[in-house]
């Protein structure tokens, strides 16, 4: 077995860090990826024209810019409201800036951007005669949107969502530039402090490799079980 | 020449942060982002050709090993690659006694190697599936004609499927563009490294890191563009006619 010199339980932390960073972004992302497809979609000019504007700006900016203003820039932020509460209202309270939540918030603002878009093509896949069909039987929209356009537009989306998750998987890392005390972050110190870096590197590629193979395997399955009535394509 | 410096003079004037000398940083970093990223595309690219003619080979053990180098590379952060190059590279045994050590030394190479192999990966995989993509009709016709594999290979397939990947490789290089952001993880003076240069200065993290996405959002406009114009013009026989 590799030798970790002690740092092996700060790196399962860590990797706890990381998948727990990760599926909760995912959360978010996928929260803001459907509010965005259908802002995108709506009759609402106003509407349209900032869902436009949050997937344009998000995607034309590195992750790792984005992060930093919303990490170094939201504890400032933060404290200018909390601020003018006080001077204004005299209401005293603290917020602290947690750099974890700081890190779900923008790695799922950001992935939201990459999920409206996945989201929207999907959407305009599903044949409209079905939407239709179901308004004919006397459904209401959001019953319509539950049982019809979801589980259907689902099927054309999960390719591109597992993409996305994907790339929002090693998006995480560079949350250890900022100060989360992730795997990578552990790592490269434990690299640093004992001038060992294959030691402490390689093992996290394989966790991140792993990660991705299992999360492949239950893509692979979703993707079987939104195909059900669509044999084999 | 006066004129334009008391121009630019006046424009900065009770300006405290974007004083010439921050700006002069920001064009540094500018600089080094725009080599960076184009030494490694261009580097990327020469390796990906073969690379995607080899995995698209029908050999196992041809197409297998660079299947693992892209499943690899594609699988694990650009971080973690970028630092296992960056601090390994002092491991290699006797490094330091070649000609190789102190160019290797500074951040900028190690960053470079790490960039390179990444973007490599994704190409290959990409070029793969234009290769892949070619129709079948159309190696009938070259073998029909007597070409061998090597000559169906260069005056065919790759030709008609650097065009079909243009669309996806314009997004790779994109992605490139962002992903060398964490240069600045290694030291590098990049764009992003000065922006943090410029927060850390003047505590101003609003102002140094808007500016430089501004800067980056400038930056992949023009490389939309740019690969909308090429397409329009290599793909034109594939655009609908117009009535």
């Amino acid at each position: 077995m590799i030798d970790l010199q002690g740092y092996g339980p700060r790196l399962i932390e860590g990797a706890g860090v990381t998948i727990q960073l990760a599926v909760l972004s995912l959360i978010l992302a996928i929260i803001l990826g459907l509010l965005t497809a259908t802002a995108k979609m709506s009759r609402n000019w106003f509407l349209r024209r900032t869902a436009t504007v949050y997937t344009t700006l998000i995607r034309g900016v590195p992750d790792l810019v984005l992060m930093m203003l919303l990490f170094f820039g939201g504890q400032i932020g933060v404290n200018a409201i909390s601020d003018m509460l006080y001077y204004n209202y005299d209401i005293d309270i603290y917020i602290n800036f947690n750099a974890f939540a700081a890190g779900v918030l923008t790695i799922g603002f950001i992935f939201g951007a990459y999920m409206g878009e996945t989201f929207r093509g999907a959407f305009m896949a599903v044949d409209n005669g079905q939407i239709e069909a179901g308004k004919a039987y006397g459904m209401s929209s959001s019953l319509v949107f539950r049982r019809i356009r979801f589980p259907q537009m689902m099927r054309h989306a999960l390719p591109g969502l597992s993409n996305n998750w994907m790339v929002l998987l090693k998006t995480t890392a560079l949350v250890s530039v900022i100060g989360l005390t992730d795997m990578v972050r552990v790592a490269a110190e434990a690299s640093r402090a004992t001038h060992e870096p294959f030691t402490f590197l390689l093992p996290v590629a394989v966790v991140y490799l792993l990660i991705a193979s299992v999360s492949e395997w239950i893509f692979a399955r979703l993707q079987k079980r939104y195909d059900i009535g669509f044999g084999g394509q | 020449m006066l004129d334009i410096s008391t121009w630019f003079n006046d424009l900065l004037a009770g300006n405290t942060i974007f004083t010439a000398d921050t700006l002069g940083y920001y064009w540094e970093g500018l600089v080094t982002t725009t080599q960076l990223v184009f030494l490694s595309l261009i580097a990327g690219l020469i390796l990906a050709v073969p690379l995607a003619i080899m995995r698209s080979s029908k050999h196992k053990w041809i197409s297998l090993p660079v299947y693992l180098y892209t499943y690899v590379f594609r699988g694990t952060p650009l971080l973690i690659q970028l630092y296992i190059i960056y601090y390994g590279v002092v491991f290699i045994d006797g490094i330091q006694e070649t000609f190789l050590w102190p160019v290797l030394r500074e951040a900028f190479y190690p960053a470079l190697i790490a960039f390179t192999l990444n973007t490599a990966a994704y190409t290959t995989e990409i070029f793969r599936g234009a290769i892949k993509a070619t129709a079948q009709g159309e190696i009938e016709a070259a073998r029909a004609y007597g070409m061998s594999p090597r000559l169906m290979m260069r005056r065919i397939i790759l030709p008609s499927a650097f065009r079909r990947a243009l669309p996806a490789y314009g997004n790779e290089v994109i992605f490139m563009l962002h992903a060398s952001a964490i240069a600045s993880v290694v030291t590098l003076m990049d764009l992003t490294g000065a922006a943090r240069f410029v927060y850390a200065r003047y505590y101003a993290p609003f102002e140094a890191f808007l500016f430089v996405a501004a800067i980056y959002l400038c930056l992949t406009f023009a490389i939309l563009f740019f690969f909308r114009y090429l397409e329009k013009k290599l793909l034109a026989h594939l655009r609908p006619q117009d009535a």
